[in-house]
């Protein structure tokens, strides 16, 4: 069996103007398929991308929104955000969406995998990840 | 009357809305559309570009806010919300529209 290496996604743009947080929410969901241990970074206007209450009706764009709390389903194993990022946009965590997380075979439960992190915690998770795609 | 000037970028990323609000012209109207919409939220870093600017009005498209979890009571206050058909009315009343990007 191949080496388990662990893949962070760095999220660094709001959700609509663009098309880099739908890009790699796709890559996310692809990467899924092989085993790996993955995670996800929001920093910057990334953290806008987990923020809730996002409603397109109005805006004729889909809503990619309620994709983001499954992805406990798909294998990812950690959303961390920045909170230097939140502070800056006057965003606490209860603002964000929550993600549950559960391990088929074990059973094991996890309520809400997105935590807030510091720039010092967010320094070591970049450096202790194999491999790092930006967005 | 005055220019029309939309800003689609957000503010933390892009410096369009504080270019726009120190070089658009007296009497100006300044339309946050798509990202630019990050700027009209109370309680952020960069809120004072707004609050602390005179002689402009400041007009927000509530579908783009609506998209980005941004709710109403959010608003920095003197910044009045507008659906497509008040964007068509600024477009109307003012002398002509630039696009900030």
């Amino acid at each position: 069996m191949a080496e388990i290496k662990k893949f962070m996604y760095l999220n660094r743009r709001a959700p609509y103007g663009t098309i880099y947080a739908w890009e790699s929410l796709e890559v996310v969901l692809i990467g899924a398929a092989f085993d790996q241990e993955v995670s996800l970074m929001f920093v910057d206007d990334g953290v806008y991308q987990i923020v809730k209450g996002s409603d397109t009706s109005e805006s004729d764009m889909k809503n990619f929104m309620p994709t983001y709390r499954t992805l406990g389903d798909y294998g990812v194993r950690h959303m961390f955000v920045d909170q230097a990022s939140l502070d800056a946009r006057g965003l606490t965590k209860d603002d964000l969406i929550q993600v549950e997380w559960e391990d088929w075979e074990t059973e094991e439960e996890i309520d809400n995998i997105v935590e807030a992190v510091d720039s010092q915690r967010f320094k070591e998770l970049m450096s202790q990840s194999d491999v790092v795609f930006s967005f | 009357m005055a220019d029309l000037y939309t800003v689609n970028k957000s503010p933390f990323e892009k410096n369009s809305l504080e270019a726009v609000i120190n070089l658009s012209g007296d009497g100006a109207s300044i339309l946050l559309i798509e990202d630019g919409v990050y700027g009209a939220a109370k309680g952020t870093e960069i809120e004072k570009l707004i609050s602390g600017a005179e002689g402009k009005s400041f007009y927000v498209l509530r579908s783009d806010l609506k998209a980005r979890g941004i709710a109403e009571d959010r608003v920095i206050s003197g910044i009045e919300l507008v659906d497509y058909a008040g964007f068509v009315d600024l477009v109307e009343k003012t002398d002509k529209v630039q696009a900030w990007l």
